[in-house]
């Protein structure tokens, strides 16, 4: 009995604590959320916590009124259609010969090794911007794409699924008159649509993330994507944001709400592909850790 | 029979290989290349491949350049801190996560954890940079109400590094807590049956069945992680510095950022990523070396 009570009491520690935790993580967005709806001089009063206060939508009318703002948000989705597109094709094409056996042509291991070794090292920032000015691709989407098309991290995720693809389904297409190409196509992508799926939703919300290739690379605001438009308004303070004119129609944007709300558009696709993400990422996860 | 025709040269394969390895070998190998630069003066007018060379004398003058010491005991000071933290939160998170037992519960505590993780920094610093605001950020709001000055978590060189620490365990115990949760739900359930049987409580349990059940995940995580002891997070800290917190907030890596791109002392800015790349893959392969000792670990 005495031991019941003890665990009904460490149960309700334990529940109180973990929601608490959680809570904690939610709440910044929310609070975030609630400002972006509000009328800006009752955020500057301090007088939204989780509701909005005096609830109006100017702030958006004003960001999506931004021809800046819509720009980056497309700039954005144009890379990110451009650029997984790149790095899926890459990959499940380039996993398929890495994931036969050793032996099964000239030069297996040497490729193997030749790009596991860019995950332990790297030429670093001023090197690799050197190289993508020298090739030409600087201040174009392609410097966004390029550089980072071929990730070994995910190639080993594919290969490894590629592998517990059985040898005799190859062999019995092989037989039929199937060449390479035909077995990659027709079998092994099609089998290996879990690990597609999951991988394509992984280099989604990075090239929807990635900020900073934006920056360094692209010499005009006009092409940067979102998340780099967003850090030099939004962080970089030395960009002005409001534009005095529209003040005069939207009164009750300040420039704290506007920030609010461009934080807010800028989460909502990762906030819609989250239930995708969470069903998959674990499973990712564990995709990685089965070693041939 | 016709196996042995699959084993022939295929040509094929190497198609397919081609335009991974161009890619790969022009912007991952084309930069390591570059890493020659660190010994080169460079010079704007010339090609990258006709520099002068100039022996160890970037190295010399970064080696005596304050800026650059400051920023490597500003970098060791971060990531330890955070390589700490990022091992006692989420092994903890994990372990009282694991004695939940609505399964309902447990599913939005983890849905609600990892979602940060997913957020990129330049969202998460925006929004921290509006709630930790001394005038108007809710936190110091809250401060006040309880009779507290306002805390200058950004702009306080003795409280930034902190707020750096707080703010990534923030963003990313979550999704390592899931880590070691996937460890922990691969415990074979009769284990703790047995010790109920055995008359165990709780606390006991834990300790004679979860820890040692985790064991070998966190002996693999902490020798791996001795390789980040340089990294003290690029991305979180160029989002949340400003030139008031240099003293205890400038690491390694914005200090590369700011002698590269925008002073574009090119030699300078190489050489000290070729430093912290060296120490970082030197302590890369000790920890790998260690993880294949001690936990039994392949990467490849």
């Amino acid at each position: 009995m005495k031991n019941n009570i003890q665990d009904k009491i460490f149960d309700i520690f334990n529940y109180a604590f973990l929601i608490s935790l959680a809570l904690l993580c939610v709440l910044p967005f929310i609070h975030i959320l609630a400002i972006s709806f509000s009328s800006g001089p009752a955020a500057t009063a301090g007088k939204v916590t989780l509701w909005p206060v005096e609830f109006n939508t100017n702030s958006y009318i004003y960001a999506f009124s931004k021809p800046e703002f819509i720009r980056a948000f497309f700039n954005s989705v144009k890379r990110v259609l451009l650029g997984v597109t790149v790095n899926m094709a890459l990959l499940s094409i380039t996993a398929y010969p890495l994931s036969k056996p050793v032996g099964t042509f000239f030069g297996r291991t040497f490729f193997s090794w030749f790009f596991v070794v860019t995950m332990l090292v790297s030429g670093g920032l001023i090197p690799t911007y050197l190289v993508v000015n020298w090739t030409g691709i600087r201040d174009t989407i392609w410097s966004l794409i390029l550089p980072t098309a071929v990730n070994a991290f995910h190639l080993t995720i594919l290969l490894n699924f590629y592998r517990q693809i059985p040898r005799e389904l190859e062999e019995s297409a092989f037989l039929d008159g199937a060449g390479q190409w035909t077995i990659l196509f027709r079998l092994y992508i099609p089998l290996s649509i879990p690990a597609l799926a999951t991988l394509t939703i992984f280099n989604t919300v990075a090239h929807w993330n990635e900020w900073f290739h934006g920056i360094i690379y692209l010499d005009s605001m006009k092409k940067y994507p979102l998340q780099s438009y967003l850090r030099n308004v939004i962080i970089d303070v030395s960009f002005d944001t409001i534009d005095v004119n529209m003040m005069d129609i939207l009164a009750e944007v300040t420039s704290r709400t506007f920030r609010a709300a461009q934080v807010v558009i800028a989460t909502v696709p990762i906030i819609c592909i989250y239930p995708f993400l969470q069903r998959y990422f674990v499973k990712g996860m564990t995709l990685g850790s089965l070693k041939g | 029979m016709n196996l042995s025709r699959i084993k022939k040269t295929n040509w094929s394969y190497y198609i397919m290989l081609l335009p991974a390895f161009l890619l790969v070998l022009v912007y991952h190998y084309g930069p390591i290349g570059g890493l020659a630069l660190a010994f080169q003066k460079y010079n704007f007018a010339e090609s990258i491949f006709n520099q002068e060379w100039v022996g160890l004398e970037n190295f010399r003058y970064i080696f005596g350049y304050p800026g650059f010491t400051r920023a490597l005991w500003n970098t060791l000071f971060i990531a330890i801190m955070k390589l700490t933290a990022h091992f006692i939160v989420p092994i903890t998170v994990s372990i009282l996560l694991n004695e939940v037992r609505k399964v309902y519960l447990k599913r939005y505590i983890q849905t609600l954890i990892y979602l940060p993780h997913f957020m990129s920094w330049v969202i998460i610093s925006s929004i921290f940079i509006d709630i930790l605001s001394p005038s108007e950020g809710i936190v110091n709001k809250f401060l006040g109400l309880a009779g507290i000055e306002p805390v200058y978590f950004l702009g306080e060189p003795k409280v930034f590094p902190f707020t750096v620490v707080a703010t990534d365990i923030w963003k990313e115990f979550g999704f390592r807590t899931i880590v070691y949760f996937a460890a922990l739900s691969s415990i074979d359930p009769n284990l703790y049956e047995a010790a109920e049987i055995d008359g165990a409580k709780r606390m006991k349990k834990i300790r004679h069945i979860t820890i040692p059940g985790i064991m070998p995940i966190i002996v693999l995580l902490g020798t791996l992680s001795l390789g980040r002891i340089l990294n003290a997070g690029f991305e979180q800290i160029f989002n949340m510095y400003n030139p008031l917190v240099y003293s205890t907030g400038d690491i390694l890596d914005t200090l590369t950022y700011r002698i590269g791109i925008v002073n574009n002392e090119y030699d300078i800015a190489t050489a000290i990523g070729l430093f912290r790349s060296i120490v970082s893959l030197l302590l890369v392969s000790t920890s790998y070396y260690m993880a294949s000792k001690l936990a039994n670990y392949r990467i490849f």
